[in-house]
C-alpha cells in the first residue's frame, strides 16, 4: 500500500469538509463538517505512523489527542448551541448577526 | 509502481472499497437535505475510517473512534438535532444559496494537498506492517514520553465538562430564584 493513497483519501474528505462548513447554514451541520475535517486529520497521522513505525506509536498517541479534543469540541460547541436556540429561536447562522455591524 | 501491480496487492482492494465508502457518506454528510440522516452518513465515514485504521495495524486507534465518535459523539449530535428542533425533513434553508465558491476552493484545496503530498510521497510505501501496533506501546508511550499532554488533555476534557454544564444550564428567573431560595 502507497503513502499517497492514505493521503489523498485524507484530502479529499478535508475538502469535503470545507466545502460543508462553508456552505451549510444550520450550526449543527457545521459542527458536523468539522467532525469530518478532524476525522481526515486522524487518517493522515495514522497513514504517517504506519509509514514510520516508531518505537513508541507517537502517530497513534497524536490520534488519541484529537479525537479527545474533538469530543470536547463537540460538548462544548452543541452547549452553546443550545444556549443561542434558547434565546434566539432558531438554528441558522444567519440569523446571528447581533455583533455584526 | 504501475497501476497493474497496485491492483494484485489485496489490500488496495480493501482500501478502495473502504475509501469509495468513506468519501461517499463524506459527500452525502454535506449534502444530505435531511439533518438526520448527515449525522447517520457520518457514522458510515467514521466506521470506514475506523476500518483503514484496522488496515493500517492501528486497532486500538480504530476501536477507539468507534466508542468516542460512533457511540457518544454522534449520540450527542442527535440529542442536539432534537433538541434544536431542527427541521428533520427536507429544507431549503439548511444551505447557502451561492455553493459555487465553496466548491471551487474545496476543489482547489484538495488538489494543492493532493499534488503536494504526491509530490512530497512519490512512490514510498507503508512498511511492513506485521504486528499490530500493541494496547501495551500506546499505553507506555502516553504515560511515558506523552505524560505532560495526556494530563493537559484530561484538563482540556474538565474544562470542557463544567463548560459545557454551565453554559447550558438555563437561568433561572429572579422571581424563580426568589420562590426556590423561600423554600
Amino acid at each position: 500500500m502507497l503513502v499517497n493513497q492514505f493521503l489523498i483519501l485524507a484530502a479529499g474528505l478535508f475538502a469535503l469538509g470545507v466545502y460543508g462548513l462553508l456552505v451549510r447554514r444550520n450550526i449543527v451541520l457545521i459542527l458536523l463538517s468539522v467532525e469530518l475535517m478532524l476525522n481526515a486529520v486522524n487518517i493522515n497521522l495514522i497513514a504517517f505512523e504506519a509509514m514510520i513505525r516508531s518505537s513508541d506509536a507517537v502517530g497513534q498517541v497524536f490520534a488519541i489527542f484529537v479525537i479527545t479534543v474533538a469530543a470536547a469540541e463537540v460538548g462544548i460547541g452543541l452547549a452553546i448551541v443550545l444556549m443561542i436556540f434558547r434565546n434566539r429561536k432558531s438554528a441558522n447562522v444567519d440569523d446571528m448577526s447581533l455583533m455584526r455591524w | 509502481m504501475t497501476f497493474a501491480e497496485w491492483l494484485s496487492e489485496p489490500a488496495n482492494w480493501v482500501f478502495a472499497v473502504l475509501g469509495v465508502l468513506v468519501l461517499a457518506s463524506g459527500f452525502r454528510v454535506v449534502t444530505a437535505r435531511n439533518v438526520v440522516h448527515a449525522a447517520l452518513f457520518l457514522v458510515a465515514a467514521l466506521g470506514g475510517s475506523a476500518a483503514l485504521f484496522l488496515l493500517l495495524s492501528a486497532e486500538f486507534v480504530a476501536w477507539v473512534l468507534v466508542l468516542v465518535y460512533i457511540g457518544a459523539v454522534i449520540v450527542l449530535f442527535l440529542f442536539g438535532i432534537m433538541i434544536t428542533r431542527a427541521p428533520t425533513g427536507y429544507d431549503k434553508t439548511l444551505d447557502a444559496d451561492r455553493k459555487l465558491w465553496p466548491a471551487a476552493l474545496s476543489v482547489i484545496m484538495f488538489v494543492t494537498l493532493a499534488w503536494a503530498s504526491i509530490d512530497a510521497f512519490g512512490a514510498r510505501v507503508v512498511a511492513d506492517l506485521g504486528e499490530p501496533t500493541t494496547t501495551e506501546t500506546i499505553g507506555l508511550s502516553l504515560l511515558g514520553r506523552f505524560v505532560i499532554p495526556f494530563e493537559v488533555v484530561s484538563f482540556v476534557l474538565l474544562a470542557a465538562l463544567i463548560g459545557g454544564v454551565t453554559i447550558a444550564r438555563r437561568d433561572l428567573e429572579p422571581a424563580e430564584e426568589e420562590q426556590r431560595r423561600a423554600v
